[in-house]
């Protein structure tokens, strides 16, 4: 049968344990070191998207006041941060770091099917963001354009970071491109190929259907951003005209002509929309997994929930145009993708109710992730919601430059995901290290975490409302927007420096508890999924020992009545004098 | 541009449809037990099913520059090119690699391999000849002053077909890897030897009869306009 001879392959390739330093830690194939590279390499440069956030949100907190802050590094800072947190860091941690780490574990497999190809995913990656950095050190600095890049202003002269900056971060992009993709083939094909035995692909894990389906949405997506990168690059670089109109720049007719970047916006939100859901499909499984294990109870709904992933997957290869209401289209289509818009809402929605029905009167355990995990259910409320109005195209042309954007995005594809990669690292930190972090620490970082951000993103809606618009680097004496709004945004800054300050907390938690935290044991939590039942904590190379697990039952077996503990190993076999079969269930 | 892109979607949508719609029916809260896995893919060759997820990626790839060039080409700047000649000989030369490697993985399947061997270099042979074709033609349409950033189509004419070469050369590893490995060892290859060969072997022809397609639509494309 087609399982055992993949075991057996796996068997041989498990024979060839890394002995040394560098073929462990460096150039590792192993996909839990893999995962860890990712994840430290994002979490990194996440850091530097986070610090130029502070930078800029002080220079619009407190105009005039920092001269260090030029106009010119504000839209720097602004767009490194955007592009940063999006693809480099959200993208990265979620599929690079979680998806290599948990896919093989919660499939019961020993490695990725293409270890090589993923080693090189992770390297081609670094090199993407080396290039991202190197940007800041280049004449003229980073690219200024936004992190949409939109032409013709992203390459126009007189656009900071026109000249190498913005050729630097097309480059970066397109190698991010090309690690994603050697990474997506290795996570589709072993989810699709080397599940063990008894693993079908209904009692797979809610995180492993997320990242799967993300992961075909970025396959599918990530060309459309490709496509755009390197067409804008040549009209950059060579001077062609994809996207560049005729047009004057600094008082001189440009050598560009006849391009339209309305093709450009299509492109890049063809992958941009995409992209919402690369980050949130993996976070709506993961949040899941730890809702349902930390409640003590069986996710409620899951066949809903695997329809909803994939038909959240599918609807969003078409909302996308909705991104560019203010651009101007024939209001057919305006109406169209109005309608997917909010059609893609009911399966969000119902995740969201199946999230809380899991709660309810579940028998809820406080941990740590399990407080990350909550709330991201009302910061994800909160940013879906506000989407309802965005949605629409009356309400969106009077919002779409205003702070209401920004409170609504970071709202629901910012602090969403990133409450639930807390969640998830916190989760999971106990397998990876072998250690328990400090309890003490993670909820006062929980704490100072979640009502920041609300003191962060709340009164931006608000902001929204009044009419002050976004990306500008002052405001001066504008008659529109009274003295109280200039309060509130030094107030949102203030805010917004607590909440990153805060984080240290975590980084000094995560490091101090891998050399002094209480050693943990390999089930910390009484979970059911497979990587809480490897024979080592943290894994060994092959994950498994000597024996591939096989799998008996779906992921959610908790507090069965009947049963001894409050959870069920997947791995555990049926109790004797039951009838197994697929066609008519269990029978006593 | 719009609509093409929709109905992309839309055939992705449906075929994720028929491939899931039977196994989301189970009921996995209520089944205990050890379950043979059902699905298709957990049999093949992982190789293969990476090859096929990899093609999907190349398709969204050229379907989205066939949208823009479709797009871009209903521009009042655009002028086509003249269609360089070469591109037809080009063409029989990309035909005979993709009928070779189809003899050789004919081969390959009757435990051939002196017909491997002979196919399977014929095959990177042409392919070889088609891409010094594809540089002898960008050195004509140079030559006749049509350069890169002239004119959006000859921007196109060269990035689609630089891009479409670049899968090639990427394909062209693979075979070489194959092909030496065949050379080397001929004789002397045990039964899992000859599996693996057969295996690399049949995949480089799916990706060369993929290619010969895309190719064939490029064309069309570029001497359409």
């Amino acid at each position: 049968m087609a399982y055992v001879a993949i075991a057996d392959r796996d068997h041989e390739q498990h024979q060839h344990d890394p002995q040394t330093f560098i073929t462990k830690y460096i150039w590792s194939q192993d996909h839990k070191v893999i995962a860890i590279q990712y994840g430290l390499t994002a979490i990194a440069v996440g850091i530097l998207g986070m610090v130029l956030s502070s930078l800029f949100r002080l220079q619009i907190g407190f105009p005039d006041t920092f001269s260090f802050i030029t106009p010119e590094q504000y839209y720097q800072y602004v767009t490194l941060h955007g592009m940063i947190m999006v693809i480099y860091l959200l993208t990265a941690l979620f599929l690079g770091g979680f998806g290599n780490y948990l896919i093989p574990l919660m499939c019961g497999s020993r490695d990725m099917v293409f270890p090589f190809m993923n080693m090189l995913s992770y390297w081609a990656f670094l090199l993407s963001v080396l290039i991202l950095i190197s940007s800041f050190f280049v004449p003229g600095g980073p690219t200024g354009a936004g992190w949409t890049l939109y032409p013709p202003q992203a390459i126009a002269d007189g656009t900071p970071g026109s000249g190498g900056g913005i050729a630097l971060m097309l480059l970066s992009l397109v190698v991010f491109i090309v690690a994603f993709t050697m990474g997506g083939l290795n996570y589709v094909t072993t989810v699709l190929q080397a599940r063990c035995r008894g693993m079908t692909l209904m009692r797979m894990p809610l995180s492993i259907w997320g990242i799967f389906v993300a992961t075909i949405l970025g396959l599918l997506a990530f060309p459309a951003l490709l496509v755009a990168g390197v067409m804008l690059l040549l009209d950059r670089v060579l001077g062609t005209s994809f996207f560049m109109p005729e047009m004057l720049t600094m008082g001189e007719e440009s050598e560009h002509s006849g391009g339209s970047p309305i093709l450009f916006q299509h492109l890049f939100w063809f992958f941009g929309h995409p992209e919402v859901y690369i980050v949130a499909l993996p976070a709506f499984g993961m949040v899941s997994d730890v809702l349902a294990t930390h409640a003590r109870k069986n996710i409620f709904g899951y066949r809903m929930m695997v329809w909803a992933i994939v038909a959240i997957g599918a609807l969003s290869f078409i909302v996308w145009a909705h991104h560019m209401y203010v651009s101007g289209m024939n209001p057919y289509f305006g109406f169209f993708f109005a309608t997917t818009t909010l059609i893609i809402a009911v399966p969000t929605a119902l995740k969201v109710y199946n999230w809380v029905l899991t709660l309810w009167r579940g028998d809820l355990r406080l941990t740590v992730p399990m407080m990350f995990a909550i709330g991201f259910i009302f910061t994800f409320t909160h940013g879906g919601l506000t989407g309802l109005f965005l949605g629409n195209v009356t309400v969106d042309l009077p919002l779409s430059d205003t702070y209401f954007v920004i409170g609504h995005f970071h709202m629901v594809m910012g602090v969403s995901p990133i409450l639930v990669l807390f969640a998830c690292i916190y989760h999971w930190y106990p397998k990876m290290t072998g250690r328990m972090f400090n309890n003490t620490l993670g909820k006062w970082h929980f704490w100072l975490t979640l009502l920041g951000t609300y003191a962060v993103y709340l009164p931006m809606h608000y902001l929204g409302f009044l009419g002050v618009p976004r990306r500008y680097y002052a405001y001066g004496t504008t008659d529109f927007i009274p003295e109280s709004a200039q309060s509130l945004n030094a107030g949102i800054t203030v805010a917004a420096i607590i909440v990153a300050a805060s984080q240290i907390i975590f980084v000094f938690n995560m490091v101090w508890s891998l050399f002094r935290g209480e050693k943990a044991s390999g089930n910390p939590w009484g979970a059911t999924t497979l990587e809480w039942q490897t024979p080592d904590t943290p894994a060994k190379h092959g994950n498994w020992g000597d024996k591939l697990p096989e799998v008996h039952r779906w992921a959610y077996d908790y507090s069965v009545p009947g049963e001894a503990r409050d959870f069920t190993p997947q791995t555990e076999p049926p109790h004797q004098g039951v009838v197994v079969g697929r066609d008519h269930g269990v029978h006593h | 541009m719009n609509v093409t892109a929709l109905f992309v979607a839309l055939g992705a949508a449906i075929c994720l449809w028929f491939f899931l719609v039977r196994r989301l029916r189970t009921k996995p809260w209520i089944e205990k037990g050890l379950i043979d896995l059902e699905d298709g893919a957990v049999g093949l060759p992982a190789e293969r099913v990476g090859l096929w997820v990899f093609l999907a990626v190349v398709t969204s790839l050229f379907s989205l520059f066939t949208i823009m060039y479709a797009e871009r080409s209903t521009f009042p700047d655009w002028r086509p090119l003249p269609d360089p000649q070469v591109l037809w000989i080009n063409t029989i030369f990309l035909v005979l690699g993709s009928v070779t490697f189809q003899r050789a993985r004919s081969a390959a399947n009757h435990d051939n391999l002196a017909g491997v061997k002979t196919n399977l270099t014929a095959g990177g042979v042409f392919t070889i000849v088609f891409l010094v074709g594809q540089v002898l033609a960008w050195r004509q349409m140079s030559a006749s002053g049509y350069f890169l950033a002239t004119n959006p189509a000859n921007t196109f004419f060269y990035l689609i077909t630089g891009l479409h070469g670049l899968h090639l050369l990427g394909g062209l590893w693979v075979w070489a890897k194959t092909t030496t490995r065949v050379w080397r060892g001929l004789d002397s290859f045990n039964v899992n030897q000859i599996a693996s060969v057969r295996l690399s072997v049949q995949l480089c022809s799916v990706y060369w009869h993929f290619l010969l397609l895309i190719w064939l639509g490029l064309f069309y494309l570029l001497s359409s306009t």
